[in-house]
């Protein structure tokens, strides 16, 4: 019995010595990316960013902030811009349309969910070519609103799906009570559903944020001033296509992916449920 | 509910999604697969057939023409997708069961779990930053390591030769597509019952019979949503290439999605373009389909 303990604690050691050194070696690339990004590069190139004692400066964050070729001032606000927008417009449409989808059978019911399921494993390099041609003809290439319209566009198609299948988990009783006492649909749907719903929503708005605030292609292929550039844009032309000054890349990179990193930190739970939720409900 | 009501309310509760959905993805998906079909002489298969049959490395799918006169890389872009699908989908399936499996005895299985998580939630084009920076010669822990082992031929920076650059690629997206795959697996076992393991162990089952036996069969539903979501990821891969390699160098990690962007946006071809999309996405139909007819359609149904 004892000779058995002795072999489980070496075993409990051993797995979590593993464990955590793969974690380690995981958060490696951040760590580095931070220490390099807090440092003149002329000394992390020279001593290597592991070197932990030397010179600290914010030099590399305001460099990048307000760059005179792709300021990442500029890139924030016209993230923004993008962002919230669409992640709030296809959150409310895709509430109504999953509502009617987990609660009614209409004609082409099946099908046209069948197509929403479709176009979630639709590429988006499918729609580029004649959205192009459209926005042009419409004034909105080049243009924040265009970005808008396609990623609220494209974002429907998941959010329908993954908000139909939380509503089918929610109990029907209570909408037809108040049914019953001769409530309003659309009283129904804001003052019942959409309270009972938020958790998925915070899930929807969380993930929906992070895809399109970490977009990179429809940017890249409906976006060309340098003053309409989006966060991530202005991070991917920051490096030169030979010479890549890290310091400046570093600090540009870590400024990106604090946005959605603060979001993960905040509404961490939903956004695990979410991202996984959807796939494992189905 | 009366039936007039009833179709007022479909009606208007549906109308934005399809007005929507129709203008800015279907007209588009339908648009694409039209002009794909488009050439300078009436419409046909010439884009097609042009695409596949391209051999400049910048371009190729299949065939590059390298690959007779010298040794490959590159394979063509197509084939550089599914070397990154047959390496990716095993490695991520394997290393996120194994680690679920293992933290349920880790101290601080949590935080372990928030630290894979990472490379789901920033930008992929950081992401391929931050891999391109993992393997640079002068700051990447890989050469650097290497080069403390003694390793010279591999001390270089990966992403700039030829011969390491997609196997550079693909270990990146590993380190940042792992949390997924850990995270469905740990979701799942969660849900299995302990007495199923117990058993196995008082049935004097070994740990690894216990993992492959046993465990590995009960979480096959989580197996076949990690990979279908990893292949759909690799077969539509394309920030992290284009801001770390542009497909180069000499065309050695190309993939469909980056040929496609350069018909578009550097040769101006959009019906080569349009094509290779409409490839694209009739490879990506595969396994997505396969998916919806296996897993999602019942939930389709029910309602």
């Amino acid at each position: 019995m004892r000779r058995r303990g002795k072999k489980r604690l070496v075993k409990y050691l051993v797995i979590n010595i593993v464990v955590w050194a793969l974690a380690i070696l995981w958060i490696l690339p951040f760590l580095g990316i931070f220490m390099v990004s807090m440092r003149p590069f002329s000394e992390v190139i020279v001593k290597g960013w592991w070197h932990i004692i030397g010179h600290y400066t914010l030099k590399n964050y305001l460099d990048a902030w307000s760059n005179p070729s792709s300021p990442l001032k500029v890139g924030f606000k016209n993230s923004f811009i993008v962002t919230v927008p669409a992640t709030i417009i296809p959150l409310f449409i895709a509430a109504l349309a999953a509502y009617v989808f987990a609660r009614f059978s209409f004609p082409l019911r099946t099908m046209l969910f069948i197509m929403l399921l479709v176009i979630m494993a639709m590429p988006q390099q499918m729609t580029v070519v004649p959205l192009f041609f459209m926005l042009n003809k419409i004034g909105l290439y080049d243009k924040l609103e265009g970005l808008i319209l396609i990623h609220s566009a494209w974002g429907l198609a998941w959010i329908t799906f993954f908000l139909k299948n939380f509503f089918d988990t929610l109990p029907r009783e209570i909408e037809e009570a108040a049914r019953v006492d001769g409530a309003s649909d659309a009283h129904i749907f804001f003052r019942i559903v959409l309270p009972m719903s938020l958790p998925a929503i915070a899930s929807v708005a969380a993930i929906q944020f992070t895809w399109v605030w970490s977009d990179f292609f429809y940017a890249l292929v409906f976006l060309v001033s340098p003053q309409n550039y989006v966060a991530t844009l202005q991070v991917a032309t920051m490096k030169g296509q030979y010479y890549v000054d890290w310091g400046l890349l570093a600090a540009g990179s870590i400024l990106t992916m604090s946005v959605p990193l603060i979001l993960y930190a905040l509404l961490q739970k939903y956004y695990v449920r979410g991202m996984v939720g959807w796939t494992v409900k189905g | 509910m009366p039936r007039r009501r009833r179709t007022r309310l479909v009606l208007i509760f549906l109308l934005p999604e399809l007005a929507l959905i129709l203008s800015f993805v279907l007209v588009p998906i339908i648009g694409t697969f039209i002009i794909s079909f488009k050439t300078s002489h009436g419409y046909g298969v010439g884009n097609y057939y042009s695409v596949i049959t391209e051999r400049s490395p910048d371009r190729a799918l299949v065939i590059p023409e390298n690959i007779i006169k010298a040794q490959p890389p590159p394979w063509g872009a197509l084939v550089h997708n599914i070397i990154w699908v047959a390496i990716h989908v095993p490695v991520v399936v394997f290393l996120g069961l194994t680690l679920a499996y293992l933290l349920r005895d880790v101290v601080g299985s949590s935080i372990v779990k928030s630290i894979m998580f990472l490379g789901m939630v920033i930008p992929m084009v950081v992401g391929g930053l931050l891999i391109r920076f993992m393997f640079d010669s002068d700051l990447g822990v890989i050469p650097v390591f290497l080069r403390e082992l003694g390793i010279k031929s591999l001390a270089h920076t990966w992403t700039n030769y030829p011969q390491t650059a997609l196997i550079a690629l693909i270990l990146g997206s590993v380190w940042l597509w792992t949390g997924f795959s850990l995270t469905v697996y740990a979701a799942a076992l969660e849900s299995l019952p302990k007495s199923y393991i117990e058993a196995a162990r008082v049935d004097g089952a070994s740990d690894f019979q216990i993992f492959f036996k046993v465990v590995f069969p009960l979480v096959k539903h989580a197996t076949i949503i990690v990979v279908v979501m990893t292949m759909l990821w690799d077969l539509k891969i394309f920030d992290i290439v284009f801001v770390s390699t542009r497909g180069g160098p000499g065309g050695a990690t190309n993939v469909m999605a980056l040929v496609m962007y350069n018909y578009f946006a550097r040769a101006l071809d959009y019906g080569k373009s349009a094509a290779t999309a409409v490839i694209l996405a009739l490879i990506s139909l595969i396994p997505g389909i396969w998916f919806i007819r296996r897993v999602v359609r019942p939930s389709a149904e029910k309602r």
